[in-house]
């Protein structure tokens, strides 16, 4: 694995300084459909020339490069240890080279040592497949749109919304409500319906590593996602909340099990500086090919 | 044609300034988010050399780094989320005679409110486009609290030139923020 640490610094690089395609032309399309001589066309047409500006001169999209969450699938017998300390050094020189801002700081000291290595920081999640190939997908997300992440335990007396889907649809258009101007719109939902607390928000940031162009096999929850989808761009927050054509980009839900007694919707939010970039690597660590 | 402010920034020039109005900055900016809101609204002093009088506070952690000659070169610099400001911005308006905030995602009644009373408005910059709007910041012209509060929460004193903001909460009580807020709400009451 001598190719690792060049690898994973690319793809930090990559991930902080360029969108994903199918983000680039959701975001096209948003810009072609607001309305003209506007500020929420300003908007767009400001983050148009970012992502191209961003591309060119290879620096961050956003100043906020975010947590920086791997997610790691490898074959049964693949040194997970070795790699977390190969992507903990790579963050480290990723950030002295100003592709990742110095953005973890003790939450006891308040001290920030400038390495974004630390105590949960960088984020790991490895899973084992049957194949031997190894795949790293990195997500870099933003403090912004993190914090209006949202958890609602059904049922909410306050929202009418009961434990089934009707009520999860309610708590969802909830947040994006809530959402507006604070996470950097239009955005991208990740929801999960049901799990625990914590399982519920992991797995609804592990939406954000589908692409938007996908469709959900579960009908019902495709049918969620694009009502959701298209009630949301109703709404006329827009761009930044400025009022306009496109409040969401995306919207991805999964369901896990819940246990009788708790229904819980967890959402999380994706700005438009959508970072989630991913490499397929050979058995020296070398990037094999880039994934979509 | 954007509206074009150069700093300090007078108060009339602030109070004829409306909601949704597109303005260009020059002059100088200085950042400052949470740790600095903090710090100064538990009665904390500013640097000397930080003077807020007429100026323009910019809600921003930029990403800075040293070039091989060890001057700070800005890498990466959007706003960020104003409302965490909200229990402070008012009396930080109040005490330092600020006539503009830059962030993104607008602010509260409180704020509002005392930006009627002093004078001063709320710019929206876009948030996330950290390039575009580094692209206007021409020089660092010092750093302050940097040991302290770490790069991102330090106040840094830019340099810039026609940077791009809207106006999106004036000195006369207007919020673009509070119009979109009750429109979408009003509207997905219809959709429930």
């Amino acid at each position: 694995m001598n190719g690792l640490p060049a690898s994973l610094l690319e793809l930090i690089r990559r991930t902080s300084a360029e969108i994903p395609d199918d983000v680039q032309r959701a975001i096209l399309a948003a810009l072609e459909k607001e309305k003209k001589n506007t500020i929420a066309e300003d908007a767009f047409k400001i983050i148009q020339k970012n992502i191209e500006l961003a591309k060119q001169k290879s620096q961050p999209i956003c100043q906020d490069t975010g947590s920086v969450l791997f997610y790691v699938d490898c074959p049964p017998g693949f040194d997970q240890i070795g790699f977390a300390e190969t992507a903990r050094e790579a963050v480290t020189l990723a950030t002295r080279k100003g592709y990742l801002r110095q953005n973890s700081v003790d939450s006891i000291t308040g001290k920030n040592d400038g390495t974004n290595v630390g105590p949960g920081a960088p984020t790991f999640h490895f899973h084992q497949h049957r194949a031997p190939a190894v795949q790293v997908r990195l997500i870099l997300k933003g403090g912004g749109c993190e914090n209006v992440g949202a958890q609602y335990s059904l049922p909410s007396e306050k929202l009418h919304a009961e434990r089934d889907l009707d009520g999860c649809r309610k708590v969802i258009l909830d947040a994006v409500l809530q959402a507006q101007g604070k996470g950097c719109g239009p955005g991208v939902l990740g929801v999960c319906i049901g799990g625990d607390r914590a399982t519920g928000y992991e797995l609804s940031k592990t939406q954000f590593l589908r692409r938007l162009d996908d469709r959900n096999p579960i009908p019902e929850l495709d049918q969620l996602e694009q009502d959701i989808l298209n009630t949301a761009n109703e709404l006329g927050i827009g761009p930044m909340g400025f009022g306009g054509r496109t409040t969401l980009l995306g919207v991805k839900i999964c369901a896990a099990n819940r246990v009788p007694a708790s229904y819980f919707v967890s959402i999380s939010y994706m700005c438009w500086a959508y970072r989630r970039m991913g490499v397929t690597l050979d058995a020296e660590g070398r990037i094999a090919n880039w994934l979509g | 044609m954007p509206t074009l402010l150069t700093t300090p920034v007078s108060e009339a020039q602030i109070r004829a300034l409306k909601v949704g109005e597109a303005v260009e900055i020059t002059g100088t900016l200085f950042t400052g988010r949470d740790a600095v809101h903090k710090y100064l609204a538990k009665g904390g002093a500013l640097p000397p050399a930080v003077n807020l009088r007429d100026g323009i506070i910019y809600h921003c952690g930029p990403v800075v780094i040293k070039d091989d000659a060890g001057r700070w070169k800005v890498v990466a610099a959007g706003p960020t989320t104003s409302a965490r400001e909200e229990p402070y911005q008012g009396d930080i308006l109040r005490r330092f005679g600020v006539r503009g905030v830059i962030g993104k995602g607008g602010m509260g009644a409180r704020t509002l409110a005392a930006c009627q009373e002093v004078g001063a408005v709320y710019l929206h910059a876009i948030g996330g486009a950290a390039q575009v709007l580094a692209e206007h910041i021409k020089s660092v012209r010092g750093v302050y609290f940097f040991e302290e509060f770490g790069s991102p929460e330090a106040i840094w004193e830019f340099e810039v030139e026609r940077f791009p903001a809207v106006v999106t909460m004036d000195a006369h009580g207007g919020s673009l923020h509070r119009e979109v807020f009750e429109a979408s709400q009003a509207e997905l009451l219809k959709r429930l």
